[in-house]
């Protein structure tokens, strides 16, 4: 075998202007594509919304209907994430720190909520644990009441908002490696006193990222919590079906969804603000949404 | 070296984990499967005894389901809309992947950040958006309700940000060397680009490409105003939710469907896979 020297090649020197015409019409499909699919519509929202004056926007927010919606969406939320968030944390130094039998099997489980329809999952929590389900009858007896209720809409919630602080931890967790936690030990900290003086700062942007978009999908969760709420006024609505109901009312409460949609548009503009500002702090982090 | 209570805690640790993923996940996947498929568990007032419980399956009912008139026009809308866009996507994501990777231009911070919109904003939101902008009451005057197209634009929109950001990471790895080469030796862009720069994005492409199929068919939200009540406007995912809302004698229709659309997703998030893994293995002999 030879080994060959690569002399280094001197950078190529570009003229800029042809380069900006070779690339200018590629940009120009770039920004109309997007503008168009992307921009208009929500350009439209907030012209619409802003066309509404903020006046009917606040007396439309603060309706009997939508408050409940909206106290709703924050109870859940305050439920699932943190939740999500442990079983996170717990599953992402599981799977970046140790090999055991099941592994694969284990990583693949916490894909398959956002790998299928949300409907699909609405439909399957249904089928488990609704009356006519296989376990429905002993559930019912027993006095639990998971579906066309609050617990139900807990469970939706929280598997299609499963992988998200998983994703976004494991690449930070498995490229810092375990040389601190093992100094740690041989000093003596205990298990609990490494995974907070140690582990849990070294990922904390990766997890805040995480935790961002596990909030962002529970409250905007729609199809699967549209099955199992049932749909109860005032009772079971979270804030994306009191939208869709707003829309299906015979007329329209065209104000009403509108007003909604602003409201939850607005909070997801906020968490991609807030990811964007994680991403350019930890480099490792990138838009994983698969 | 490892303590008792340390492998207790490990061990108590799985166990609650996959208690939790079998409760909201497992056992409802299985759920599904089980009334797709017409199997029946019986238990016979002993509720979770496993051990006391016989089953009887029914196949044909399963077939019925999701091969009559209407179940099959869902389906094969939802696949080949679907397929048209992750297409269109995969190429326009690759377009705009190479212009916030290789191009500067005043704004391209506002682009980068509003490709991720769609994937930021909850699904009834476009769902809204979608139906007044292009609804019958359009201010553009292009009214898409009742379309295979309005549901096309809806499906565009929500999986542009997996077509783009798929691609893009790949891109920005490339050192643009090889590119380079390819024209210092004289040949054009798009030669340039369809054989130095496409066979190496081809893994990626392909990855984005069963993304956005995955996320097209199964989305609900986006669709489910603009689809309005029309037979050949109903997708597969508002078809399983029509089912379920005509109630009881209805859910094992539902399930059904949902088994074959779990299939068909699968076999393609299963050969897209495959496929970006036998470029890349060519790729790097």
């Amino acid at each position: 075998m030879t080994t060959s020297v690569i002399a280094p090649v001197a950078e190529p020197v570009r003229n800029r202007e042809t380069n900006t015409r070779r690339r200018l019409p590629l940009r120009l499909i770039a920004v109309v594509y997007v503008a168009l699919l992307i921009g208009l519509p929500v350009g439209f929202l907030f012209g619409k919304a802003f066309g509404l004056g903020i006046g009917t926007f606040w007396r439309q927010i603060t309706e009997p209907g939508a408050l409940d919606a909206l106290e709703l969406s924050a109870k859940v939320a305050a439920i699932v994430v943190p939740v999500n968030t442990v079983v996170g944390i717990g599953a992402g130094l599981l799977l970046a720190r140790r090999r055991f039998p099941g592994k694969r099997l284990l990583d693949l489980t916490f894909d398959v909520p956002i790998a299928i329809s949300p409907i699909i999952i609405g439909l399957s929590l249904f089928l488990a644990y609704s009356r006519i389900g296989a376990f429905g009858p002993w559930l019912f007896k027993h006095g639990f009441m998971l579906v066309f209720s609050v617990p139900g809409i807990v469970l939706a919630t929280m598997a299609v908002s499963l992988p998200y602080v998983l994703r976004s931890i494991v690449p930070v967790l498995v490229e810092i490696g375990e040389t601190q936690e093992q100094a740690a030990r041989t000093l003596g900290a205990g298990m609990w006193r490494r995974l907070f003086t140690i582990t849990l700062p070294a990922i904390r942007w990766a997890l805040l990222y995480g935790i961002a978009l596990t909030l962002a999908r529970t409250l905007g969760e729609f199809g699967a919590v549209l099955i199992v709420s049932g749909n109860v006024t005032d009772k079971t609505q979270t804030l994306p079906i009191y939208i869709y109901d707003a829309w299906d009312q015979v007329p329209t409460n065209d104000a009403g969804a509108f007003a909604g949609a602003v409201l939850l548009a607005v909070i997801s503009i906020a968490v991609l603000v807030v990811l964007s500002i994680l991403r350019a702090r930890e480099r490792r982090l990138r838009v994983d949404i698969a | 070296m490892r303590t008792l209570g340390g492998v207790l805690g490990i061990f108590g640790g799985s166990a609650l984990l996959m208690g939790y993923l079998s409760l909201i996940v497992l056992i409802p996947i299985a759920a599904v499967a089980a009334h797709g498929l017409g199997i029946t568990v019986h238990t016979n007032g002993w509720g979770l005894a496993f051990w006391h419980w016989t089953g009887t399956t029914d196949f044909s009912a399963f077939w019925t389901n999701v091969t009559n008139a209407t179940a099959l026009r869902a389906i094969w809308l939802s696949i080949w809309l679907s397929l048209a866009v992750a297409a269109v996507n995969a190429v326009l994501g690759v377009v705009i992947a190479l212009v916030l990777v290789r191009d500067t231009f005043p704004g391209k911070r506002l682009l980068e950040g509003v490709i991720d919109l769609p994937f930021a904003l909850p699904t009834i939101v476009a769902g809204v958006v979608i139906v007044y902008l292009y609804g019958q009451a359009s201010p553009v005057h292009v009214n898409l309700y009742e379309t295979w197209m309005g549901l096309f634009v809806a499906l565009l929109f929500v999986t542009l940000p997996f077509s783009v950001r798929a691609v893009q990471p790949v891109l920005e790895s490339f050192d643009g060397q090889a590119e380079d080469a390819s024209r210092s030796l004289g040949a054009g862009g798009i030669r340039t680009f369809t054989s130095v720069l496409l066979p190496s994005l081809l893994p990626a492409i392909l990855t984005g490409f069963g993304l956005a199929f995955a996320r097209a068919i199964g989305e609900f939200g986006s669709i489910s105003l603009i689809s309005g009540g029309l037979g050949r406007t109903t997708p597969a995912s508002a078809y399983i939710y029509n089912l379920f809302s005509d109630g009881i004698p209805y859910y094992s229709a539902a399930a059904a469907v949902s088994v074959a659309l779990l299939v068909i997703s699968l076999f393609l998030l299963a050969s897209t896979g495959f496929a970006s893994t036998r470029v890349q293995r060519r790729l790097s002999q």
